[in-house]
Parts: structure tokens; C-alpha cells; sequence
């Protein structure tokens, strides 16, 4: 029996979804709709937009208007479907490579013209629906299928790329942190601006076993030991710190945002 | 029929696609046809550049000049490009600091860039000078067509410099008839 | 009512004509020679309630405007030669996802970077086969300014009325020329929209098409909550691996096309009655065709011109009734043979196919149509 937000969010006739088992996508796919829930958005102004990959997959299975678009490049139809119609709330899926490596360059732009998306990227290091090779996100020195004596290239900090190019509300949970996971992506969604929700997620299926990281529920518990709350993590010691990554909200500072600043240009013909 | 190939040469930054699209729209005013074109390369200053109208009574088929009727130059180096093109009998126009004693046309020598500069006191305005200089020697379009046109294409509160640009340009061409 | 005849540039007209088409959304990025059909369109649409976004590169315009059409909004972009290079494979999505939008390019020297100021027809081929995987295509060449901002409206309509991403395939000759036009009252227009599905939200199937093969399309925002993928997909828009869903989306795309060729499909002609020669070309260059039209009929030589419209699909039923009678296709353009391999396929061998090719950045003279045919004869 699927829950009550499975059951109200999902196009449940679509399930099973294609994810492997253990897979942390259906966790964070989820966590949207409990966000979107709990804010009780009217479900027809919400447009669910995503690129090329696993995580991307995600539209088919949510019950709104849902775009699956070229690798990449969700970002700019999502641009577009905001722009038309800034009624709509417009979430973006996507993944890592999918974001920050062949559409790198579109969500920089998107963050530095604050428009009204939420983007949640499911980070799981690796491409998975091409069969695990390395990512931007790929950790120095680990394995991929294009990897196999170990990455070489330096990882991208999504999080931070994000906030210092511009978004105004971005956070990073996990997988196993799911009760933060859905707080961040509902005060994401409150922002009027650009907001980025970085989810990390885990593919025991490629990265894992490429990297003998341990079943499903390892991959889960190394979530659970390796993050640390950036609240706490100020009262930390660097050595204590060694290892471990951030999550929690990183910036959360509205500024104006792109659609109403282009109304105000409309607005100045209409006056006239 | 009554038609007229004009080009305009000179370099990037002296106006002369203006010019060449306030010709057009003169002939237009005047119950005519016309096409302008032009061609420029990669620079917005400097460099040879060129625009060319074609006024007809007729309907205009191929929009680019093939034998011109009237030829402009502004300076040294559109000159060497682009004067070929002028036909046996064609007006050539130059400003006085081209040197066209090659030119087997009649030419029409006349300071429009000095005058511009140093008599009217504004370098933006050598186009127009130009078009009014043209227009007194060729008369492609009707004076009153051409006041017309460039009042309705120079920015606001430059109209008196203008008219005094053209009526300048006018004095000079008749000048050169001379 | 006497109308104002007034000077006005091929971009300008592309964006008078997309205006009064309704469209309401552009996004571009900036590049010579169709940059000014991005700057009037900026100017110009939020004075009528639209929206113009610069993207940060082609890609993401050609997204963009996907995007916004499906929020109902008619949308365009526009391009030149590397810009529509990097359009592809969002044009594709557009074509398999069936949503309406239009996309200029305003052909310059090619390949690559090329000469970006000069004139050329080097897309024709890109522009019928540049996107990957078979599709239809739809693409427009005017050849006059007026026709530019005609054309520019019936790209919309066909977009909108068969739910096909529409190429206008404009050259820089075009795209820059200044003429004299005078154009319609807005009420002389006819402007259609895409067709609306009709009943209940529930049982709307975002791709069962009707007799017609084209699905009525509703609007992202208004409740049908829809799935639109670039996957292959059934008639609810969900993907499918199956070997007969796949068959038979792909040909539907094709026939919807097919099907209605003969409302699609436009050339014009001109002294093809008596003519033994008959010059084939597009654009820019059918000015220099009528020009040397004339220049040979002075002569005594009996010429005709022969202008697809829609380059796109060709008039292939036409120009092969042609060949029953003339002896001579020249076929002139501005590339080094791409139309004349399509009046090759055409003609066969029932005619004598010549070419005027030119790649030097200037536009074809008509001398040069003339000298060939003077050549040939």
C-alpha cells in the first residue's frame, strides 16, 4: 500500500519506478511531495521539470505537469515555462552530471538571474544510467567505468557553486536526513528566487560497488556518520571536521526576483 | 524608367548606413521605390565600409548596385575599393582629402569632412553634410524629401544642427556644379 | 485606406510579422547577422504583455521557447549559422514532443564561424536534416522584405496549426536589405492557434491524435497535468520501449506532415508557360533570377523562374510537371550544391539540371546567372 502522499503525488499506475533497489532517489523524489504537501500548493500550478539520467526519470512518476527534457537542460525549459507563466511553481529534478557537468553552465545562469525555480539535484556521484561513470562530483580518486585507475579531476561543491553564483536559498540534506531533506525543499519553495537543494543521494548499484562501499544500507549509515549539521559543525574542531561534509541551510538571503523584475517593465507600458 | 544606383563609401563610424537608409527613405517620400544594403566587415569603427541604395519607379528585383549611377567617398581607402563600379557618365562625389585623379568620371571634389568638423563644429553630423552635397549635384531625391527624411531619423533636439548640416551639404554641391 | 509605405529592414520585418502572429515569448542570444531580430524583440514585447529573455547560448533559447510554449505563449527564437548548429537537438525535441514554436535563421558565411557578415544559403540540407533520427520538417525562405514579415506569420500559423517547430530560413541578404513595404492592417491577418482539446481533464491524452493525425495540445498550468518527454512515448505521453508504439509515433510525425503537404507546400513561378529554361533558386538569390530573367528575355530567350516558398517540404509535385516541358534547370545558390541535389532527385533525368554556385561571402549577381546560361545554351 503506497502512502497517503504516495498515493495523492505519484502517478501511481506508473510504479514500480525504474530505480534499483536501494536506489536513494525514491527516497528524495518523495521528500518533494511531502514539501509540496505540507505547503498545500494548488498541485495544477506546479510544473516538474527535468534533464537526462536517473534522477530525471522522476517526472513520470509525479501527478503535475511534467517536462522530461534533453540532458542538461532542464534548467533553461524550466527558464522558460517560469518566465511565460510566473504563476506557476517550477521544480526542477536533476542530477549531477546532468547539472553541474553538461548543463553547468545553465545553472550558473540561473542562479545569477534569481528566477523563480526550485532545483533539487540528486547527487549520487556517478552516472548511473549510462552504467557508473565518473561525474563532476565524483570524489578525487575514485572509481568510475571511465575511471578505472581513479578519477583524477577535482570535485565539484554543488552547494557552494550554486551560492556564489547567485542562488538565494540553498541547502544540503541526504538521503538519511530526510526530515531536514523535506524542510530545506519546503523553505526552498517559500523563496520567490532561485533556490538549490542539494540531495545526496547513493547508487550501490554503480558508484558503490565500484568503490566497495557496501550494500544499500551501509551506503545509508556512511550518509548518517559522514554528515555534519552546519550548525554544530561551527563549534567543531577542524580535526574532528576531517572527513566529513556539510548539511543542513547554507544561504538563505531573498533578493528580488527575475519574473516580477520583468513585470515591473511590462508594468511601465501599461501605465501609459 | 527613372532609377538611380548609389553608393556610399567611407569608414565605419562616419554614418554612412544612416546616410544610405535616409536616402531610401527620401525616395520613398518622394512616391518611389528603394532598396538599401550595405556591407561592413567584423569593425564598428574604422575599416572600408559601404551602403548602397537603388531608387526606382519600378519594382526593384536585384537589391544590390551593379552600375552605379552615383559614387560617394569619404575617404582614401573606400575610394580604392569601392570606386570601380561607377559608370561612364556616373556623378563621383568626394571629400576633398581623397585624391582621384585616376577617376576617368567627372569629380566632384568638397570639403564635407572639414566642414562638418570645423564649420558646423560637430564630426556626427559629416553624413548628413554629405547627403545634402549629393543631393544639390545628383538630384536623386527632392529637397524637401530629404529635410523630411532627416528630421525624422536624427535624434531630438539636434533637428537645427541638422538643417544647417544639409544646407551646407547644399551649398557645397552647388558650389562644386559650379 | 491608403497604407504608409514606409523603409523597413528584413530582421525588423521578421519581428513585426512574429508580433502580429502573437507571439509572445522570444529568448536569443546575440549573433550577426540576426541580432536584430533579438534587440526589436526586446524592445518591442513588453509592450504588448510578452516576455524576451537573453539566454546564456542558443541551446538554452531553443529551450526556453520550448518551455514557454507549452505554457500557451507562441514562442520564438532566432539564429544564425553556429547558433543553429547548437539549436539542433533541442529542435528535434520540439519536433518529437509536437510543440509549436519558430525558429529563425538568418543564413551567413559558412562553416564554422565562417564569415558572420556575409550572405549564404549553406543550411538548406542542416535545416532539413540537422537534427538527429527521421522527422519532418517544415522551412520557409522569403525573399523580399514584405514577404519576411508574411512569412514570418504563416511560420506561427503552420507551428501552431500542426504542432511543428517552423524554420524560417531566411539569408543575410534578407535578414539586412532595407526596402520599401507597406504592410497589412492587423485585421487583414489570419492568425491561427493551436487546436485545444475538448472534455474532461481526466481523460485527456496529451498525444491521441484526431483523423487529422495532430493531437489537440492543452496548456502546462491549467490542470491536465500532463507528461511531455523527448523519449519515445504512447498516445498518453508516457515513454515506451515498444517496437510498435515507437513505429508508429514516428511515422505519424511524418504523415501529419505528409498529409497535409498540399495546405503546407508554396513556390511561386514566373514565365514558366513558354519558358525552355527555367531558374530555380530561393531567397536572396531569386532576386538576382528575376533580374536575369528579364535580362534574357531583352534577349529574345525564353526564361522562367521557379521560387519554393517553402524550401521544406519542396514542391516536388510541381517542379516534376515542369520537367515534362523545359529543357534546362538552372539551379543557383549561395552554398556549393545542396537545393540542386533535391531538383536532382526530383527531375531525374527528364531534364538538363545546371548549377550557379557561390561561397566568396557576396551575394549571386545576375550576370552570373545570365553568363551561365549563356554558356550552357
Amino acid at each position: 500500500m503506497p502512502s497517503a502522499v504516495v498515493d495523492k503525488f505519484f502517478r501511481t499506475n506508473k510504479l514500480p519506478q525504474i530505480w534499483c533497489p536501494g536506489c536513494g532517489h525514491g527516497i528524495i523524489t518523495r521528500a518533494i511531495t511531502v514539501a509540496v504537501e505540507k505547503l498545500g500548493f494548488d498541485r495544477d500550478k506546479i510544473c516538474v521539470v527535468s534533464g537526462i539520467g536517473c534522477s530525471s526519470r522522476a517526472t513520470g512518476y509525479l501527478d503535475f505537469d511534467t517536462l522530461h527534457t534533453t540532458h542538461g537542460r532542464a534548467l533553461p525549459f524550466a527558464t522558460g515555462v517560469k518566465l511565460a507563466n510566473p504563476d506557476m511553481k517550477v521544480i526542477v529534478i536533476t542530477g549531477d552530471g546532468d547539472c553541474t557537468a553538461i548543463g553547468g553552465n545553465h545553472l550558473i545562469h540561473a542562479c545569477r538571474r534569481n528566477i523563480g525555480i526550485t532545483t533539487i539535484v540528486f547527487n549520487n556521484n556517478i552516472y548511473g544510467m549510462t552504467g557508473g561513470q565518473y561525474s563532476p562530483t565524483t570524489p578525487k580518486f575514485d572509481k568510475g567505468t571511465t575511471a578505472p585507475y581513479g578519477n583524477i579531476d577535482k570535485a565539484f561543491d554543488i552547494s557552494n557553486l550554486a551560492a556564489s553564483a547567485g542562488a538565494t536559498y540553498v541547502g544540503r540534506s541526504t538521503a538519511y536526513h530526510t526530515n531536514l531533506l523535506i524542510s530545506l525543499i519546503e523553505n526552498g519553495l517559500k523563496n520567490d528566487g532561485f533556490s538549490l537543494i542539494e540531495a545526496i543521494s547513493s547508487c550501490p548499484t554503480y558508484y558503490g560497488r565500484k568503490n566497495k562501499k557496501g550494500d544499500a544500507v551501509n551506503m545509508l549509515e556512511w550518509q548518517k556518520d559522514h554528515a555534519v549539521n552546519i550548525s554544530a559543525a561551527s563549534k567543531m574542531t577542524p580535526e574532528s571536521l576531517e572527513g566529513k561534509f556539510l548539511i543542513g541551510e547554507f544561504k538563505n538571503s531573498p533578493e528580488p526576483e527575475y519574473t516580477s523584475e520583468y513585470q515591473k517593465i511590462i508594468d511601465r507600458f501599461n501605465k501609459e | 524608367m527613372d532609377k538611380h544606383e548609389i553608393r556610399l563609401s567611407g569608414s565605419g563610424g562616419q554614418g554612412l548606413i544612416l546616410a544610405g537608409i535616409i536616402l531610401a527613405e527620401a525616395a520613398i517620400i518622394d512616391g518611389k521605390n528603394a532598396v538599401q544594403t550595405q556591407s561592413y566587415g567584423p569593425e564598428a569603427r574604422g575599416g572600408a565600409s559601404k551602403a548602397e541604395v537603388i531608387i526606382s519607379t519600378e519594382k526593384i528585383d536585384f537589391p544590390k548596385v551593379r552600375e552605379c549611377d552615383i559614387f560617394l567617398s569619404l575617404t582614401q581607402k573606400s575610394y580604392d575599393q569601392y570606386s570601380k563600379g561607377l559608370k561612364e557618365g556616373g556623378i563621383m562625389i568626394v571629400d576633398s582629402i581623397v585624391n582621384a585623379n585616376n577617376a576617368k568620371n567627372k569629380v566632384y571634389s568638397a570639403p564635407i569632412i572639414d566642414t562638418a568638423a570645423h564649420v558646423i563644429g560637430k564630426a556626427m553630423v559629416t553624413n548628413i553634410v554629405a547627403l545634402g552635397a549629393l543631393v544639390a549635384i545628383s538630384n536623386a531625391v527632392t529637397r524637401e524629401a530629404l529635410e523630411q527624411a532627416v528630421l525624422s531619423r536624427v535624434p531630438k533636439g539636434t533637428e537645427e544642427l541638422n538643417k544647417k548640416a544639409l544646407e551646407m551639404g547644399y551649398i557645397m554641391g552647388e558650389n562644386a556644379i559650379k | 485606406m491608403k497604407r504608409k509605405a514606409r523603409l523597413m529592414q528584413g530582421n525588423e520585418a521578421c519581428v513585426e510579422g512574429a508580433i502580429a502572429a502573437g507571439m509572445r515569448f522570444f529568448a536569443g542570444y546575440p549573433i550577426t547577422p540576426s541580432t536584430e531580430i533579438a534587440e526589436l524583440s526586446s524592445e518591442k514585447l513588453p509592450c504588448v504583455g510578452g516576455k524576451f529573455i537573453q539566454m546564456e547560448d542558443e541551446i538554452a533559447s531553443m529551450a526556453a521557447i520550448i518551455g514557454a510554449s507549452l505554457t500557451g505563449l507562441k514562442s520564438m527564437t532566432a539564429t544564425s549559422g553556429p547558433g543553429f548548429s547548437l539549436k539542433q537537438e533541442n529542435l528535434g525535441y520540439a519536433g518529437i514532443t509536437e510543440v509549436p514554436c519558430v525558429v529563425v535563421n538568418v543564413q551567413r558565411g559558412g562553416p564554422s564561424t565562417g564569415l558572420p557578415t556575409s550572405p549564404a544559403q549553406g543550411e538548406i540540407m542542416q535545416a532539413r536534416w540537422g537534427t538527429h533520427g527521421d522527422h519532418p520538417v517544415i522551412a520557409l525562405t522569403p525573399s523580399s522584405v514584405r514577404e519576411t514579415f508574411d512569412l514570418t506569420i504563416r511560420a506561427f500559423n503552420l507551428s501552431e496549426k500542426y504542432r511543428i517547430p517552423v524554420i524560417l530560413l531566411m539569408d543575410e541578404v534578407i535578414g539586412h536589405m532595407r526596402e520599401r513595404v507597406e504592410l497589412p492592417d492587423t485585421s487583414e491577418l489570419e492568425i491561427i492557434d493551436r487546436k485545444r482539446p475538448a472534455g474532461n481533464k481526466e481523460d485527456y491524452k496529451a498525444y491521441k491524435a484526431d483523423e487529422d493525425l495532430i493531437p489537440p495540445m492543452a496548456n502546462f498550468g491549467e490542470g491536465y497535468r500532463y507528461h511531455v518527454t523527448g523519449l519515445v512515448h504512447d498516445e498518453t505521453g508516457f515513454p515506451s520501449n515498444s517496437s510498435v508504439v515507437a513505429d508508429k509515433l514516428v511515422r505519424r510525425l511524418a504523415d501529419k506532415i505528409e498529409m497535409h503537404k498540399d495546405d503546407i507546400i508554396q513556390w511561386e513561378e514566373q514565365n514558366t508557360e513558354d519558358a525552355d529554361i527555367v531558374i530555380v533558386s530561393i531567397g536572396g538569390v531569386s532576386r538576382a533570377a528575376d533580374t536575369a530573367m528579364k535580362m534574357l528575355r531583352s534577349k529574345g530567350l525564353k526564361v522562367g523562374t521557379f521560387r519554393p516558398i517553402t524550401v521544406w517540404p519542396f514542391p516536388e509535385k510541381r517542379l516534376e510537371e515542369l520537367a515534362e516541358k523545359v529543357n534546362t534547370f538552372v539551379v543557383a545558390e549561395m552554398n556549393l550544391g545542396q537545393m540542386v541535389l533535391e531538383v536532382e532527385r526530383i527531375i531525374k533525368n527528364k531534364a538538363k539540371i545546371e548549377r550557379v554556385n557561390k561561397v566568396n561571402g557576396e551575394a549571386i549577381y545576375p550576370e552570373e546567372i545570365v553568363t551561365k546560361i549563356e554558356e550552357v545554351l
